[in-house]
């Protein structure tokens, strides 16, 4: 199973921050997404795209977690060579991940 | 005093569609329409549309919006506040009271002053990103600090209608409305830190109302063509419940509510404005009804002591040049194309002026943009589109990597078809940070 089965994200990016959110489908799943989806996890994931620390926070009254990862988006919008210079469309990386 | 008031958001990005906003302002019972229409470098490229031509330098769309926005927005009263005097709000006032003038409506219009900072810019001020004074970043252009909520609050108390800014906090530019018409305190910074949200939740406009959300597989979204953008029906104690005009697409649900309020945030706990530092974490959300969400609970602690300021400087000309290639080994063809071009760089056979470097080549269809393919692509696509793009220093040099793609045409490999070339001159921004005694923020009013 993926990620994109069980769940939804969205990316933003500030500078050249990447952050994910992770929203269960299913407020229940919730408990399950957070023992699953560790930094580590993540990290190995996406490991061709953050270079620095992913700091991982978790939100219970909105059942959602939230990436943060550092130095992941090859300088940021304003100067990387990028075709999407956002990182706008890595959200559906982290959905790729098996769980 | 009011307990509860209506603020929409027409417009989340510059380019974003002019319809919404004009159905918000018609049908949407508002008290105040935003716009925000300025990203993080948009404020740079609008400053060397000023440098060329001083009347210039504000968003390229505003007359557009403001002449199809402002017969409503006078009929019904509401009050708009926008972003969209960009580089330059003192000419888009006065540009706006020339179009009222136009449609004889009477008016008055408040420029908000005082985020450009490029003559108190210290160049040996350090950058955030790099650790390094910003003077080190190459030659700069342009320096805007985000504002907070204070200017726009004296122009509501002027009795503006319509309110043009330029670089603000996003959130501030609803902050300022829930403040001054619930009398709230600057430094209750629980109800700011409550109001931060709404104004987060709000300012990509059709992000929250389901159209970025959507996904025609597990997010399916009915009438995207005719997506509404969001209000919010803000109350006195802070919460609010967000919805859109009932007829347009889209949706507002739990999920596209959660999506909005992580977007962009690095620290949910402190999510700074020049207003307040607002707690992400304590906020609720329910669904009350039909594509509506209340929101309730967040809160704050006291602003930062200094101004987040944007500083533009001239990074490097970018040189880019596309082709594709389709059918029986259109992958290895392509790559092939791509080590051709990136050999005759390497080996010195372009004759550039100035080095060329960091020479990136995309594979799109495969592995352009998530710089991988997770193994879910085993068989190669049946057409692919190749990118090589690199950093040169003059914009001649830059387009020398457009011209070598387009070379391949006769050079080969095979069948390669489509190109596409693109130069351009980029312009990057680091922060830095500045006192607040720095900072004037002024008001000039005009009537129509």
């Amino acid at each position: 199973m993926k990620l994109y089965d069980i769940a939804h994200s969205r990316a933003g990016d500030k500078g050249n921050t990447l952050t994910l959110s992770l929203i269960p489908f299913l407020e229940s799943d919730y408990d399950m997404i957070c023992e699953k989806v560790t930094v580590d996890r993540v990290k190995n994931h996406l490991q061709q795209v953050v270079s620095g620390e992913i700091i991982r926070y978790e939100l219970p009254h909105i059942a959602s977690l939230l990436f943060v990862c550092h130095n992941a988006l090859l300088g940021g919008v304003t100067t990387s060579l990028a075709i999407d210079t956002h990182g706008k469309t890595l959200s559906y990386a982290l959905l790729e991940m098996d769980i | 005093m009011k307990d509860k008031i209506r603020i929409g958001c027409g417009a989340g990005f510059s380019g974003d569609r002019l319809d919404p906003a004009i159905i918000l302002a018609e049908q949407g019972n508002l008290d105040y329409l935003v716009l925000e229409c300025l990203a993080e470098r948009t404020i740079a490229l609008a400053q060397k549309r000023k440098i060329k031509d001083q009347t210039k330098g504000y968003d390229p769309l505003l007359e557009r919006r403001i002449e199809s926005l402002l017969p409503a927005l006078t009929k019904n009263k509401v009050t708009l506040i926008t972003n969209m005097g960009a580089a330059n709000p003192m000419e888009a006032a006065k540009k706006v009271a020339d179009i009222a003038r136009k449609l004889k409506l009477k008016i008055r219009i408040a420029a908000v002053t005082g985020d450009d900072v490029f003559k108190k810019l210290e160049t040996s001020s350090i950058a955030l990103e790099t650790n390094e004074p910003v003077g080190n970043s190459g030659e700069l252009i342009s320096a805007n600090a985000y504002l907070g909520v204070d200017g726009i609050l004296e122009a509501l108390h002027a009795n503006a209608s319509v309110i043009i800014t330029g670089r603000i906090a996003d959130p501030s530019l609803f902050l300022a409305p829930m403040i001054f018409e619930f009398g709230w305190s600057t430094s209750d910074y629980d109800l700011l830190g409550k109001g931060t949200v709404i104004g987060h939740l709000l300012e990509c406009a059709g992000h929250i109302t389901g159209g970025y959300f959507a996904d025609p597989v597990k997010k399916p979204v009915e009438g995207l063509h005719k997506l509404g953008h969001p209000f919010a029906d803000v109350k006195k104690d802070g919460s609010a419940i967000i919805s859109k005009v009932q007829g347009t697409g889209g949706v507002v649900n739990l999920m596209t509510v959660k999506e909005q309020l992580l977007y962009e945030v690095i620290n949910p706990s402190e999510y700074f404005t020049p207003d307040v530092i607002a707690n992400f974490t304590t906020v609720k959300l329910q669904e009350i009804g039909h594509d509506q969400v209340q929101v309730t609970g967040g809160h704050g602690k006291p602003k930062p002591e200094t101004y987040k300021v944007s500083v533009g400087y001239k990074a490097f000309c970018l040189g880019e040049g596309e082709i594709s290639y389709a059918g029986h080994a259109a992958f290895e063809r392509a790559k092939l194309a791509g080590e051709i071009v990136s050999k005759r760089f390497a080996e010195g056979l372009v004759i550039s002026d100035h080095p060329i470097t960091d020479i990136r080549v995309d594979y799109i269809g495969i592995s352009s943009v998530h710089r991988t393919d997770f193994k879910t692509a085993p068989v190669s696509p049946y057409e692919i589109r190749l990118r090589i793009v690199g950093k040169a220093q003059t914009p001649e040099d830059a387009a020398l990597i457009g011209e070598e793609v387009e070379a391949l045409y006769t050079n080969g490999p095979a069948a390669g078809g489509g190109v596409r070339k693109l130069v351009n001159e980029v312009v990057g921004i680091v922060s830095t940070l500045m006192a607040r005694t720095e900072i004037e923020v002024q008001i000039t009013i005009i009537e129509s």
